[in-house]
């Protein structure tokens, strides 16, 4: 039989303390988020910018604390898939606004 | 150069030959999770070009509930964490642990995808349907393509929990379940941009 | 029951398709005929349709893109035909409602259901060999992959029968595919096999990326991988995170036409522009994806062909590495002229040109791999060699449209066709017809006839510089694309010599037809025994023709670049293994057909609007699923004796021939450059 194993792929990595970590962390940058919308404390751009940054940093909680990646070996080649992954979101969706706007200024 | 030509070409006898089919089965669906955040990607990019284009019909300030988003956003992010719980038994080989954890999963996934049909429902009720607008149709579409990623989710859920009352906690029920928690993970991370740029942005 | 099927939407009053369709079903029942009384539906069953072995997946693959490579290529006999006659007053003989559907299938399926096809094909039988792997990672996901790419097929088959084919083009554009304008099932057809088409190559990449990443032999660093593992690498990239676009973009305008949504409408805020965005968001990738490959195959002929290791080795990785990266930041070049503002043309004209320079760092290398080489001018690389002659003109026009404002006047004329022809066939098509003439001996253990294809080859160049260079003419002179008729007859003559090229290249497919049929006759002659016709570089070629079901009988341990040559030098070559070992390979299986099968199903109904069997075929298909799921049986052994048995007539083969003398008998004999 081949070698197969559930520790080669990091199920066993993570422990009970590091998953509650992660889930208090995600509650708390998720009340955040709605709280800066649902108070209106900030102005307008403080609210947008408060809650992108709320976001990007709860998916890095739930990549690292649930998904349990890191720049270890192991998780090398899942780490590098999501950089690139990431950049080319980036250029797609940042592309799009960029293109569709300027068509939007130019012709409407 | 003289090389011992039998031992440099061909691996020790007794060495491994069959691949890691568990690695290569975890890193398979990984990169299918990476194809899956570019497919959300363009719904998102879309629901941005046309996130005001309301066609004089309702907008996401006259229809999201906040409240309603955030109970819906914990219903998710609870079953998120128990998902976790399911993986640290499985670790233990704690069969039962497993079963448990994995029936709250469920039930909580169940309660976030009633709550977004619910909504659903009503919206279309109040004529605020994907066809009413642009706007709407990439409402819909966006935060639908998420539901039915949960809901094919909560189906393999049930598939993994009659396999593993049947079979026990065999190597390739394993490796699914660890996809599972995979796949499961990935869309509560896909739920943050949803409840951020939909939901937040929409109604400021 | 039928939802909006009914016997009315087959065209029964169009001659031309109904002769289509009949020729198509008389030779459809000569085959099932054909099978049924030679008695072969066990064997092809058992042997073919059922198959997860990734050698066989990939024939089929490469069968189909040849058939669809004759369907393509009438629809292109009828337009050539059309515009030389449709001068002035004259109408032609294709109705403009039927031209219309023949340009848009012309361009789906040459592009997805062949170019596609064949180069999944090739990567399919050469890469596992090359890595020196038995398999690919998912050896049943590679047979649904495949069989969901005949379903897509099939579907644009049917629409010549049962209905119509889309009259939007291949690109399928809103809002003229939106319901208001397309109500008929053309659309849907296209739509739908284009999907599901898409959904077979994302898990075919998926599969292949896995299988480059984790399953290489030990000692096969990324650096001494093959040039060609290189190629379909990044061509896996490309496909992983460009096809999900599509997949959304097709996903939405079906909403639109079936649920009433408005992304793409012009009503109630739909925004048309958006889904030429993403269309091409997709579609620049998609022109690498279908090039790349090609690449990788005159990388490994050059080399071959050239007895040398390929020139600078890096460079060609860098370099297809940076094609890949910047083929992701220039779509906005196949719309330039939608109106976006001065900036964002400039910044992806920029980017346009800027990815003709890796390419030609490539062109170079090949360059330099033959100067000072042994070239053997076989027939792979005769389409080598009118590969780099005329994709180079075919680049330069490139790096002219990459001009935005050169582009507002050439957008949409011939000028672009003929561009893009220019780089599709020269570069994809006979990167892929190079790699069939130089694989075959390996999947099939006899060498295709070199007269035949040599033939075959200068038909097809000669042929393509007829049919395409009156169309840079046209293009200048201001000829739109697409014109079923025209007032202009200054532009006749230059379509009368394309149709004369079309009509050359049509001999040079009908001379490949002869050449197979030669080759199978002549095939004891040609029986390739040492597995090495070539005298090859990469480690396929260290196995038998056809190779065992597994492969390798023991996996080699990689030391260097071009893997088998070096075993070669070492004379550690062909070296018997002291003992062998139980091998294990995956079991056929029929839920890959199956599911085949239903998916086309399932998109028939979707384009008729019969819900009913499109819930349950698609219940079908998810039931097969977890039933396979359920399946831990899934793989056999086979005993080492067994192995043992099969490699030791390898090697009798192989005793009976000594490799070079060989290679000297098979190779017509050139004479030596004179130094």
């Amino acid at each position: 039989m081949s070698h197969e194993s559930i520790e080669s792929v990091g199920a066993s990595r993570g422990s009970y303390k590091s998953y509650i970590a992660g889930f208090i962390l995600a509650i708390v940058l998720t009340i955040i988020s709605f709280g800066l919308v649902m108070s209106g404390s900030l102005p307008h751009w403080g609210v947008v910018a408060g809650i992108f940054t709320a976001a990007i940093a709860q998916m890095l909680v739930h990549l690292h604390y649930f998904l349990h990646l890191d720049t270890s070996s192991a998780a090398y080649w899942n780490l590098m898939a999501l950089i690139y992954t990431a950049l080319i979101i980036g250029i797609f969706v940042g592309g799009s606004i960029w293109i569709m706007y300027s068509l939007y200024h130019r012709m409407m | 150069m003289t090389t011992n030509a039998s031992t440099m070409e061909f691996k020790q006898a007794g060495e491994v030959e069959s691949p890691d089919t568990v690695a290569n089965h975890a890193f398979g669906f990984w990169i299918y999770l990476m194809s899956d955040l570019v497919l959300f990607s363009t719904i998102f990019a879309t629901y941005a070009v046309l996130s005001h284009n309301y066609a004089g019909g309702p907008t996401g300030k006259d229809l999201f509930d906040l409240k309603y988003t955030f109970v819906e956003t914990m219903f998710l992010l609870f079953s998120s964490a128990t998902c976790g719980m399911a993986m640290l038994a499985m670790r233990d080989g704690k069969k039962g642990m497993v079963m448990g954890w994995l029936v709250v999963t469920f039930v909580l996934g169940l309660g976030f995808i009633s709550m977004e049909i619910n909504e659903f429902y009503h919206m279309i009720r109040q004529g605020a349907g994907p066809d009413r607008s642009a706007f709407l149709s990439a409402f819909f579409t966006l935060v639908g393509t998420h539901g039915a990623h949960v809901s094919f989710g909560l189906l393999w859920m049930a598939v993994m929990m009659v396999q593993v009352m049947v079979k026990g906690l065999t190597t390739p029920a394993q490796s699914r379940l660890f996809r599972l928690s995979m796949f499961w993970h990935f869309l509560d991370i896909v739920w943050i941009g949803v409840f951020t740029v939909v939901y937040l942005m929409g109604v400021m | 029951m039928f939802g909006r099927l009914s016997l009315s939407v087959i065209p029964f009053n169009d001659p031309i398709v109904m002769g289509a369709v009949g020729g198509a079903t008389l030779i459809g029942l000569a085959i099932l005929f054909l099978i049924t009384y030679y008695r072969k539906w066990p064997y092809l069953w058992k042997e073919w349709l059922t198959s997860v072995d990734h050698k066989k997946i990939g024939v089929m693959y490469i069968i189909l893109a040849l058939i669809m490579l004759l369907r393509g290529f009438s629809d292109a006999i009828m337009m050539r035909s059309q515009q030389a006659l449709a001068a002035g007053g004259a109408q032609g003989y294709l109705p403009p409602d039927h031209f219309n559907q023949v340009f848009s299938a012309h361009g789906t399926i040459m592009i997805i259901f062949m170019a596609m096809p064949f180069l999944v094909g090739l990567m399919n039988i050469v890469v596992p060999q090359q890595i020196g792997a038995r398999d690919v990672a998912f050896p049943f996901l590679n047979s649904v992959s495949l069989w969901l790419t005949i379903a897509g097929a099939l579907l644009v088959m049917t629409s010549l029968a049962v209905g119509e084919f889309s009259k939007a083009g291949w690109s399928g554009y809103a809002p003229l595919t939106e319901l208001q304008y397309s109500p008929g099932s053309g659309v849907d057809y296209w739509m739908w096999a284009f999907q599901i088409a898409g959904i077979g190559s994302l898990l075919s990449a998926i599969n292949f990326l896995v299988t480059i990443i984790k399953m290489r032999a030990p000692g096969m660093t990324f650096m001494r991988m093959p040039i060609f593992v290189w190629a379909i690498l990044f061509t896996l990239v490309l496909m992983i995170f460009a096809f999900p676009v599509l997949t959304a973009a097709l996903a939405m305008l079906t909403l639109d036409r079936y649920l009433g949504m408005h992304f793409f409408t012009n009503a109630l805020g739909g925004n048309m522009m958006m889904y030429v965005n993403l269309f091409w968001m997709w579609g620049h990738p998609e022109v690498y994806i279908v090039v790349l490959p090609a690449f990788g195959v005159y990388s490994e002929v050059v080399a071959t062909f050239s007895g040398k290791r390929l020139f600078a080795y890096k460079s060609l990785v860098y370099a297809t590495a940076a094609i890949m990266v910047l083929s992701f930041t220039v779509w906005v070049h196949h719309f330039f002229t939608m109106g976006a503002g001065p900036k964002v043309n400039a910044v992806f004209g920029v980017a346009t040109m800027m990815i003709a320079i890796p390419t030609g760092v490539k062109v170079f290398n090949w360059l330099f791999t033959m100067y000072r080489g042994r070239v053997r001018f076989t027939s792979p690389m005769y389409w080598t060699l009118g590969f780099i002659v005329t994709f180079v003109i075919g680049g330069m026009t490139g790096v002219l449209l990459a001009s935005p404002p050169a582009d507002y006047v050439l957008h949409n004329s011939l000028f672009l066709i003929a561009h893009f022809h220019n780089m599709l066939i020269p570069g994809a098509l006979f990167g892929y017809l190079a790699g069939y003439a130089y694989w075959f001996p390996k999947v099939f253990g006899f060498r295709l006839n070199e007269e035949w294809g040599k033939r075959s080859f200068w038909c097809w160049i000669i042929g393509f510089y007829l049919a395409f260079m009156p169309l840079y003419v046209l293009g200048v002179m201001g000829m739109p694309r697409r014109m079923q008729h025209y007032a202009e007859t200054a532009w006749q003559p230059w379509l009368i010599i394309a149709a004369g090229g079309t009509a050359v290249i049509m001999l040079g497919i009908f001379f490949q037809g002869i050449q197979l049929l030669v080759s199978i006759r002549d095939r004891n002659a040609n029986r390739d025994l040492s597995g090495d016709p070539w005298n090859g570089r990469t480690l396929e070629w260290s196995t038998s023709s056809p190779p065992a079901v597994y492969n390798f009988a023991r996996i080699p341990v990689v030391h260097d670049i071009d893997a088998f040559a070096d075993m070669k030098e070492k004379g550690a070559a062909y070296q018997r293994p002291d003992r062998y070992q139980d091998i294990l390979m995956p079991q056929n299986t029929p839920i890959g057909f199956i599911i085949g099968v239903l998916t086309f199903l399932c998109g028939f109904a979707l384009v008729w609007y019969i819900w009913w069997l499109a819930i349950l075929t698609a219940v079908a298909i998810i039931v097969l699923v977890i039933a396979r799921a359920a399946d831990d049986d899934t793989e056999y052994t086979i005993p080492a004796a067994e192995v043992e048995r099969i490699e030791n007539e390898r090697y009798r083969r192989l005793a009976s021939v000594a490799p070079q003398e060989e290679i000297e008998e098979q190779l017509t004999p050139e004479p030596l450059p004179q130094v």
